[in-house]
């Protein structure tokens, strides 16, 4: 067994052992004159409580730095993991969409076009799934305490964040490497992060609530990312399919950020009408799921 | 004084099983959907009925500022169901519940500890989800640590550590909080006898302190000690709130009290054979004085059968074996020192037997006896188990700071001696 001794700890043992607990402001005769919470049956309609949610900001923080602590403990290659994923990904699909199978890639050199197209969906793939799967791998923390459900979904999609960054630095990489010019259309991409997340949490918190129910969830979700991958234009860009069956495709949403990041990255124009549904579809989707998971919430803590 | 917690019929309803691992599959809901029409006929006819249970039915009660509050009842009476109602965890069927301030809620410990995260990343982890602010984590770090005794482990991850080390950090954490109502749920059943008495210790500074708690327990002895008022559930209401000492006393009293009288006043009926019935069988302390109270751990107490021998001239006794909780066999006692009618031919007709148990020499716990009629010293001829249960519980006046059970099967008075053999330890 290795247990490790820190230096800094020691110097704690000069503390005395007698703990003893702070004096606090509050005096049990000076009781506020409205209750602090009430409990109660809700209502059919419950809005996202958004002071709610400010209230336990800090949960939020230390549960993203939890999965993002914990995710590659007790691996030997670490946080390389966060760079492998879409890196590998690239150079398969490049060998066999790129050259085997000649798939166009709007006059851009294939690998990087591929990567530009795997990095936003690595991050939103790895973010509905483990946020899909969150609240039930969070059962002991719901039957026992309470905050704001939410968070967990939440943090789930925010901890993909920093494999997101990690991942993005490869792309810079790339882009020097292929000799990409930057232009002022990178300064949408914190735009088109910031849709992803929120595209990411609409599904993820919706699917977290689903999956509490219904078990089904965790074994339908890789196949569902797996499907969404090829309805995107990761793999292939959204000029290969035919003008008539374009629109179909910019009903997903990933198809208007993915395409977005492309034209952010190497400065092509954006299909603002794409992005605009995108945008659209995202925000539709992000109330319909808070409402829905507000509605599922009340159940959690008894069926989970 | 105004009640810092107000509650108003509070109610919660079960479906039966979901409290349970029964989890809908989207199949079943569409083989459902696809069923309702029918569904629908059928509970015209008040055929189908969703099985529902009243975890909680119409719980009214109001706790003062600074009061702390012991919750006892038996399993499935509706406290940890209270508890969880409280605390925002669940939410009521029906009623009303008023805070009058922040509430913080312990019904595990060490909620949200990450066996990958070393002891230090989980006081923050742990504090987090508590409700603590991280500032107020970082001001109480060193005394949580102190508290702890885990100064040398802060850095090692807490899969490592061993389950009383686990049970102290968590404890530790949490007995830091400030919340001015704090809830907990039966915390103080784990760890070590010092541990234990720490906690409790710790308990006592808080309620000194003027917060408010409400504790669930089944530890009579802490309850009594600890909770200056007590709310006694049974099957989701209220059967009595009062003083702790009185409501603690009353409900060992009544619960406990029912296998401890039994009768029989039909031969036709009662349990036996045809070569012998029962028809009484009863637990009680030895003085008639306290027939009424329950047995503690001092009392002495008799067990006492009677029975119908329906052979004449068979040649009877009785064999009983004490068991405990554990399904442990404490011992094994027959009348064979009786002077009486030991050895000798019964004739027909309804015989008492006593066997009478010296007090302190008993653990506390629930007790059941099983009976064995032998006839001539070695045939077993009837044999009823459980045909008493009872329960020794723990006596106050013993107890000087340690509040958890006394381990060992059996709890005896035993003589004991010290003396100075030789003064200033050195050996010669």
């Amino acid at each position: 067994m290795d247990i490790s001794t820190s230096g800094k700890a020691s110097t704690l043992n000069s503390t005395t052992p007698t703990a003893k607990i702070a004096d606090t402001h509050f005096s049990p005769d000076n009781l506020p004159d409205e209750p602090v919470v009430t409990i109660q049956p809700n209502k059919a309609w419950s809005v996202v409580e958004l002071s709610d949610l400010w209230a336990f900001r800090e949960l939020l923080y230390f549960l993203i730095w939890r999965d993002v602590k914990v995710r590659y403990k007790q691996t030997g290659l670490g946080v390389a993991w966060a760079i492998l994923q879409p890196l590998l990904t690239m150079l398969i699909f490049t060998l066999f969409f790129g050259r085997l199978a000649g798939v166009p890639s709007d006059n851009i050199p294939y690998p990087i076009f591929a990567y530009a197209g795997l990095l936003p969906w690595t991050f939103f793939a790895n973010a509905i799934s483990n946020s899909g799967n969150s609240l039930v791998g969070s059962a002991n923390l719901i039957t026992k305490v309470y905050f704001p459900r939410m968070i967990i979904p939440g943090a789930a999609v925010a901890a993909g964040l920093v494999d997101f960054a990690i991942a993005f630095v490869i792309m810079v990489l790339l882009m020097i490497y292929y000799g990409v010019m930057i232009t002022w259309s990178v300064l949408l991409f914190p735009v088109l992060v910031l849709l992803t997340t929120l595209l990411a949490l609409g599904v993820g918190m919706w699917l977290s609530a689903l999956n509490v129910k219904y078990r089904d969830v965790r074994f339908a979700l890789p196949f569902l990312i797996q499907l969404w991958m090829f309805l995107s234009p990761v793999i292939y860009p959204a000029s290969f399919l035919p003008l008539k069956l374009r629109w179909l495709l910019s009903l997903n949403p990933m198809t208007g950020i993915i395409e977005g990041y492309r034209s952010s990255l190497f400065g092509r124009p954006f299909n603002w009408t794409a992005l605009t549904l995108s945008a659209a579809v995202t925000l539709g989707l992000l109330i319909y799921s808070s409402y829905a998971f507000r509605r599922m919430e009340r159940t959690f803590a008894d069926i989970i | 004084m105004r009640p810092i917690v107000r509650a108003e019929s509070v109610s919660k309803e079960y479906a039966i099983g979901a409290r349970e691992a029964v989890y809908d599959t989207l199949r079943e809901s569409i083989v459902e959907a696809m069923r309702a029409p029918l569904q629908k006929l059928r509970r015209r006819n008040g055929e189908r009925h969703r099985e529902t249970i009243w975890a909680l039915r119409e719980v009214s009660f109001e706790i003062a500022p600074g009061e702390v509050l012991g919750i006892i009842g038996a399993n499935g009476a509706g406290k940890s169901t209270l508890l969880k109602v409280l605390s925002r965890i669940t939410e009521p069927t029906a009623g009303r519940a008023e805070l009058y301030g922040r509430v913080a809620s312990l019904l595990e410990v060490g909620t949200g500890f990450h066996p990958e995260l070393t002891g230090r990343e989980n006081i923050y982890l742990n504090g987090a989800i508590l409700g603590m602010r991280r500032a107020e984590i970082e001001r109480k770090f060193d005394e949580i640590v102190a508290f702890a005794e885990l100064e040398k482990f802060l850095d090692t991850p807490v899969k490592r550590y061993s389950s009383g080390m686990y049970m102290r950090l968590a404890f530790a954490v949490a007995s830091h909080l400030e919340p001015e109502i704090l809830v907990i749920d039966e915390v103080l059943a784990v760890g070590d006898a010092s541990f234990q008495k720490k906690c409790l210790g710790k308990m006592g500074e808080v309620a000194r302190q003027g917060r408010t708690v409400m504790f669930v327990s089944h530890n009579m002895t802490a309850i009594r000690s600890l909770c200056s008022r007590a709310l006694w559930l049974d099957k989701g209401t209220i059967v009595e709130e009062g003083a702790a000492e009185t409501v603690a006393t009353n409900y060992l009293r009544t619960t406990f009290s029912t296998l401890n009288q039994r009768a029989w006043d039909d031969p036709l009926t009662a349990p036996g054979n045809d070569k012998v019935k029962l028809h009484r069988a009863c637990v009680r302390p030895a003085d008639s004085a306290l027939q009424l109270d329950a047995i503690s751990v001092r009392t002495p107490f008799v067990i006492e059968f009677e029975c119908w021998n329906l052979v004449p001239g068979a040649c009877l006794n009785l064999s009983l074996v004490l068991y405990n909780d554990e399904g442990v066999a404490l011992f094994n006692t027959g009348p064979t020192n009786e002077p009486v009618w030991h050895g000798k031919p019964f004739p027909a007709g309804l015989f008492r037997s006593q066997c009478y148990v010296p007090g302190d020499l008993m653990n506390e716990g629930t007790h059941r006896v099983q009976l064995h009629v032998v006839q001539d010293q070695s045939v077993v001829v009837f044999r009823a188990d459980d045909v008493l249960v009872f329960d020794i519980i723990d006596s106050a006046e013993l107890r000087t700071a340690w509040y958890g059970k006394v381990i060992g099967a059996v709890r005896p008075s035993l003589q004991w001696r010290t003396e100075m053999v030789d003064a200033a330890g050195e050996r010669s």
